[in-house]
């Protein structure tokens, strides 16, 4: 019987910081393990040796902001057997999604002296938004555990185990106490999905949203209690506002504390 | 060049996207150009509206490799808007902060970026072939650095415990302690660092580069100081734009930073250690020296080996913070807002991050200028390239490609800071 075939990878960049990739570097302890059980094929950040596809397995970090970007994850699509989508960037359109509230022409202005020469879209998309992705990880970053969870669940040929809760879950596993009731810190908690193991209110600080929002969040009844701690129109609108801004339910509560 | 699936090989072993494009006509080297195609995600303009406070949770994301330096440069220049000094052990905090992420980020491009150019290998995991120890040594080295941003910062990437006047929790003593054993194996690593890539082969190259680098009166720099050069600059970091001038070029989404009347400029690592060599630790300088390093070194090849002994002096520097930590009375000072400007500069891995914020009187973002080490290095790395590829054009197509590459590489760069994809082409002929 022949020995089967190692399963490719392939890690694709579009508009983002590099963080989501580099998680899969951050792996120390498991990065050799996974690199035995794949055969890493295209990973430009890692190796310049670049082979042809198609992919067993796409990772794709970064959001759909230039011309050239739309065509390209075309090709991206077509190469890839699974397309997992990695992050904030790739899964809400990111930070830089900010730009969809405003005139990008604005912006460039204000940034760059000859505007003209740019080449970039109105708007900050995700991945989704442009071709089928058969899973995304959520996250600004994404979390290492769930990277190696996806990865290795695909290789094995099962779904990855992915949460839908919201990040409240993680606090009360973790035992920690609420920030927003026993301190009256706002925390984006309740709206936000699970992921980063409740990392801010363990330290004593508000979520503000790296997850984007969870299956089914009452961003209205969390901004009724946001107003009761003392929060503006403008301090909701910009919460909402944040690296996750472009995933709809935020987008909408965000417009919603609009003037 | 076609060789990658889609279309347009993009320069490997770097963070982001950018080209390169050589032009050779009749043997001779007309053009040599690094073009940036990473796109921009306009964050000076987002900045604008928002609270003061958010700054560093909203600049780290402009880097995944460095966001503690862009979270360090947001919060001393708020706080220099305020009127705020921060001082004792949340000042050695941040500067632990930053020791984590320079190991992290140059054990990065050391064993998995840079090394595999010198043995002659295509990355890291197909090093990991034939030097396991190597890579596993590399990987513990990272790890360290990462878990000093992680017990600091919560996470590695985008850290979430940083705030203006310090940090949302300090640690307890005994959690640094619980480092000390780790941080004593990593100082022994970054000598065996230093001593390995003493043994490397280096090109025969060097550049006369105006360097630029923070200076501080008594320490290797991290946060503060002043901005200094080998040709006379000594400026306080607030004249930062009286100095430099950024400049678009049509093929590229970074935009040029040069100084003005004099040009291009080199900062990072080799800027640092030339500029700072007598605050370097006994230790670090002692094992510099050993490895045949001078007080300045203006080879950007030895780039990895000046990278090894600030590895050192990184994991020296945290093993003191460290052992003599006592937890702050509060985690961080009150900052509070008042219509000012305010300028900060740290040194990130790369080099000099410089932002400037003006606010008004409730802490709002009016505007702010944020000028990240790669920009200022893109006009070096041109120039580099010019003078190394000219004298080398003969070469096998995929021969001359690799070494320009690496030429690329000796910068770390971080295009994803700069706007960031590098892509080579060359034509000739």
């Amino acid at each position: 019987m022949a020995t089967p075939r190692k399963p490719t990878l392939a890690v694709w960049k579009f508009t983002s910081c590099d963080g989501c990739q580099l998680s899969l570097l951050d792996c120390e302890e498991q990065l050799l393990a996974v690199a035995a059980a794949v055969e890493v094929a295209y990973f430009p950040e890692a190796s310049r040796a670049m082979a042809r596809g198609p992919y067993d397995l796409s990772l794709v970090e970064g959001s759909i902001t230039t011309p050239h970007d739309v065509e390209r994850v075309q090709q991206v699509r077509r190469l890839s057997k699974t397309l997992v989508a990695i992050g904030a960037c790739a899964t809400a359109g990111g930070i830089q999604a900010l730009r969809n509230f405003a005139d990008v022409k604005e912006y460039a202005a204000l940034v760059y002296p000859k505007p003209e020469l740019l080449k970039t879209l109105e708007t900050s998309t995700p991945i989704a938004a442009h071709v089928r992705v058969d899973y995304e990880l959520r996250g600004c970053p994404i979390s290492k555990s769930q990277l190696l969870e996806a990865v290795s669940a695909l290789l094995n040929g099962r779904r990855p185990v992915l949460p839908t809760a919201s990040v409240c879950l993680e606090c009360k596993r973790a035992g920690a106490v609420c920030v927003m009731v026993a301190h009256g810190t706002r925390c984006l908690g309740p709206v936000t999905q699970a992921g980063c193991g409740a990392l801010c209110p363990l330290y004593g600080r508000g979520c503000y949203g790296c997850f984007g929002p969870m299956e089914t969040p009452n961003t209205t009844a969390l901004g009724a209690r946001w107003r009761a701690l003392g929060a503006s129109e403008d301090d909701l609108r910009r919460v909402f506002r944040g690296v996750t801004a472009g995933a709809d339910a935020f987008r909408r509560a965000g417009d919603a504390h609009a003037h | 060049m076609r060789t990658s699936p889609v279309p347009g090989r993009p320069l490997a072993r770097v963070e982001g996207d950018g080209v390169l494009a050589l032009k050779v006509v009749n043997h001779e080297l007309v053009e040599a150009r690094l073009d940036i195609l990473e796109p921009p995600r306009f964050f000076e303009a987002l900045l604008r509206g928002r609270r003061a406070e958010e700054a560093p949770d909203l600049t780290a994301r402009i880097c995944g490799i460095c966001p503690a330096a862009y979270q360090m440069s947001a919060v001393h220049a708020i706080e220099d808007a305020a009127g705020v000094t921060v001082t004792g052990p949340l000042r050695d905090l941040r500067r632990l902060l930053i020791c984590g992420e320079w190991i992290e980020s140059h054990a990065l491009h050391i064993y998995l970026l840079h090394a595999p150019d010198f043995l002659g290998y295509d990355g890291a995991l197909q090093m990991a072939k034939d030097h396991p120890d190597l890579v596993r040594q590399g990987l513990r080295l990272k790890q360290f650095g990462n878990r000093l941003m992680t017990v600091l910062g919560g996470r590695e990437i985008h850290p979430i415990n940083v705030r203006l006047g310090g940090f949302y929790r300090a640690p307890t003593r005994e959690q640094l302690a619980a480092l000390t054993d780790e941080a004593a194996w990593a100082l022994e690593a970054a000598v065996r660092t230093v001593q390995w890539a003493a043994a490397l082969s280096f090109p025969e190259f060097e550049p006369d580069y105006e360097f630029v680098a923070l200076r501080h009166p008594t320490e290797y720099p991290f946060n503060e100081g002043r901005l200094v050069s080998n040709r006379g600059l000594d400026i306080p970091i607030r004249a930062f734009e009286d100095h430099v001038i950024e400049e678009q070029v049509p093929t590229s989404h970074a935009l040029q930073a040069t100084l003005k009347g004099r040009g291009a400029y080199h900062v990072g690592p080799l800027a640092r250690y030339s500029l700072n060599f007598d605050r370097l630790s006994p230790k670090a300088q002692e094992h510099a020296q050993a490895a045949g390093l001078g007080t300045t070194c203006r080879n950007p090849f030895k780039s990895i080996l000046v990278r090894a002994v600030e590895v050192l002096y990184a994991c020296e520097e945290a093993l003191r913070i460290l052992r003599d930590y006592r937890p702050p009375a509060a985690p961080a000072v009150p900052v509070p807002m008042r219509a000012a400007t305010g300028y900060g500069c740290t040194e990130a891995p790369r080099g000099i991050l410089y932002h400037r914020y003006r606010l008004d009187a409730q802490g709002i973002i009016l505007d702010a200028r944020l000028v990240p080490p790669t920009a200022q290095n893109q006009r070096c790395i041109e120039e580099d390239l010019r003078a190394f590829a000219a004298t080398r054009l003969d070469l096998p197509m995929e021969q001359l490609t690799w070494q320009c590459e690496q030429v690329i590489r000796n910068y770390d760069p971080c295009i994803s800071c700069a706007t960031h994809f590098l892509r080579l082409t060359i034509e000739r002929p």
